[in-house]
């Protein structure tokens, strides 16, 4: 079943078309990919997703439902978590810290049960408590639980960024350049660490990537887009051999050579 | 049982100074003092939850406490004296002992819903800007009240001791210090049990980056609406008691003026530390009587130990940290928790 419907997706930032008539379908389980030169939109597409931006045209449905003009903490609470392409830790709450809060929408209680403290406001933070331990362990980051992200090395942050998201217990995962500044033994950890995600949580990934070894290693499938509109999508080896794609990335072939075609 | 030990040492202490002021061991002055201390306690921390655990900046906080002074004192005067405003009572003064904490949260509600005048403008906009707008939001309750003849306008509004009074008739003890004592402690304990809960660490999370928690689920505007409220509501709060020790309120006395005190506090203390705050609020408002024979060069001395914290320790006394963290064994026999399961 599709989990993620785009239809018609359009949107302008004033006079500029960020994103035009985006069509697409991620199937449950899936690996998907998106791809594109500098500029080309992809991060737009995600904020369109999550509701950080209402799409000028078009529309996003997950699970069936719409969800263009929810804000984003109700996308979030739906099933949608993702990471961000400069990480987006929260740097004065520690890692352990920073997992909890995640889980914000099931927490169930308000500012009067924060402060009366009555019995279902211990079985909701020991339950939030839980999943974030969880989460800590699965990732075998116990060791930096009550450090501050900003004090962790780069790889450590991203991967607390994603544990981060994983503790909402997305349907869709969503990660935005998740390789950004990572040396390659980082890389090879998390490509590593996204297929397991994907087998032990089962759930769809999408990702935006520049690394081309983790896409061609990571993706099923893959969408390329270039100002804001589809050039191609396939496979990896059938990206790889398209030639929009590669005018996309490189540029135009000879002028020359050009007029021959 | 263990965990009550704060709570219990808190109850023994507030008995401890009634009994001493009962007997007149403590003076009048060092009573005076007591509850000015315990006035700073809440407006500080209460305003270190907007400036300190939210990070926005409010120079407002003067106004929400006018709201506060002038609801409770009002609601006071007209149900239990005989004013030459309102008449005489419409209770009897001898029942303002039982409404007496009834009228001192209306000026808290009242202020808490002034406060939605600051929270809905931080939707859309954030600081120097909403900075501006509680500075607004001072000068409009000001201003207001003196328009407001009936209840004084720019002369001021009185009446209030000739409460205490009535209360004092009916069970004599000293009842402003009382209420202040049991306010404090439990501006205290709400805030501190509002902030360190997985709830409440949600505005942190917002003053740290608020596109991260607005898509990690935490409802943004939700967490504004509630931090600005129970600031405000609380400094409401304080300026009901405050009234009360006085007797006397005017506007002018809820100008930027008493704002800054109040931010002097909160940033010597150190933003986002409540125990911070309380040991700036008790140590300011001694150092500011120590003061009282300089008169008018205290407002000198005071501004200079500001430029200095802020060349020296702009972090303030506690940084973000608590009394907790910097003694870790105070955890142990306070007998809290520890932060992870082992």
């Amino acid at each position: 079943m599709a989990i993620l419907e785009i239809s018609e997706l359009t949107h302008f930032f004033g006079g500029l078309r960020a994103v035009y008539d985006l069509n697409m379908t991620l199937e449950g389980g899936e690996l998907m990919g998106l791809i594109g030169p500098n500029g080309a939109g992809k991060t737009t597409v995600f904020n369109l997703v999550s509701g950080f931006y209402r799409p000028s045209e078009g529309d996003v449905k997950f699970c069936g439902k719409s969800i263009a003009g929810l804000r984003p903490h109700q996308v979030t609470a739906l099933g949608i978590a993702r990471t961000f392409q400069n990480i987006r830790l929260w740097n004065s709450l520690s890692v352990f810290d920073n997992l909890c809060v995640s889980q914000h929408h099931q927490l169930g209680y308000g500012f009067l049960k924060s402060v009366l403290r009555t019995r279902s406001f211990h079985s909701s933070e020991r339950k939030v408590r839980k999943t974030a331990e969880e989460i800590i362990d699965l990732l075998g980051i116990r060791h930096y639980a009550l450090e501050l992200p900003k004090n962790l090395p780069y790889g450590l942050q991203r991967r607390v960024e994603i544990g981060r998201a994983l503790c909402l217990r997305p349907k869709l995962l969503m990660l935005d350049e998740p390789a950004a500044g990572m040396n390659p033994g980082e890389v090879d950890q998390l490509i590593k660490l996204i297929r397991w995600i994907r087998d032990e949580f089962k759930l769809t990934i999408w990702l935006i990537e520049h690394h081309m070894r983790v896409v061609m290693n990571v993706c099923d499938r893959m969408k390329v887009i270039e100002f804001g509109e589809e050039i191609a999508e396939g496979t990896p080896s059938e990206i790889q051999q398209n030639r929009r794609v590669i005018q996309a990335y490189l540029g135009e072939e000879e002028p020359v050579h050009a007029h021959g075609m | 049982m263990r965990r009550n030990i704060p709570l219990l040492g808190y109850v023994i202490l507030c008995a401890l100074t009634i009994v001493l002021a009962k007997a007149d061991i403590l003076d009048l002055y060092v009573q005076m003092i007591l509850m000015f201390i315990g006035i700073s306690i809440i407006l500080a921390t209460s305003l270190n939850l907007v400036n300190g655990y939210m990070g926005e900046f409010s120079v407002g906080h003067a106004g929400f406490m006018a709201v506060g002074a002038y609801i409770t004192s009002v609601l006071n005067v007209m149900l239990f004296t005989n004013s030459s405003i309102f008449g005489p009572p419409l209770l009897s003064p001898s029942s303002a002992i039982i409404f007496f904490p009834l009228t001192l949260l209306a000026g808290g509600i009242g202020a808490a819903l002034a406060g939605l005048l600051v929270a809905i403008p931080s939707f859309r906009t954030r600081g120097d800007y909403l900075a501006i707008i509680t500075l607004a939001v001072n000068y409009i309750v000001k201003s207001s009240i003196e328009n407001m003849q009936v209840i004084g306008g720019a002369r001021g509004f009185s009446g209030m001791s000739s409460v205490i009074n009535s209360m004092k008739e009916v069970v004599d003890l000293p009842w402003t210090l009382i209420w202040i004592l049991i306010a404090t402690g439990a501006t205290v304990w709400i805030l501190q049990r509002f902030v360190s809960s997985i709830y409440g660490k949600g505005i942190i999370a917002l003053r740290d980056d608020e596109i991260a928690a607005e898509i990690m689920s935490v409802n943004t505007q939700r967490m504004k609406v509630v931090a600005f409220m129970l600031s405000s509501g609380l400094a409401g709060i304080a300026g009901g008691l405050f009234a009360h020790v006085l007797g006397y309120i005017n506007p002018g006395t809820f100008t930027i003026m008493k704002s800054t005190e109040v931010l002097v506090m909160v940033y010597l203390g150190g933003m986002g530390s409540l125990s911070g705050s309380v040991l700036s609020a008790i140590g300011l408002t001694i150092a500011l009587e120590a003061f009282r024979p300089l008169q008018v060069y205290k407002w000198v001395i005071v501004p200079l130990l500001l430029i200095l914290l802020m060349l020296f320790r702009p972090e303030g006394l506690m940084g973000q940290r608590e009394l907790t963290d910097v003694f870790p064994r105070l955890r142990r026999w306070l007998g809290l928790k520890p932060k992870l399961s082992e």
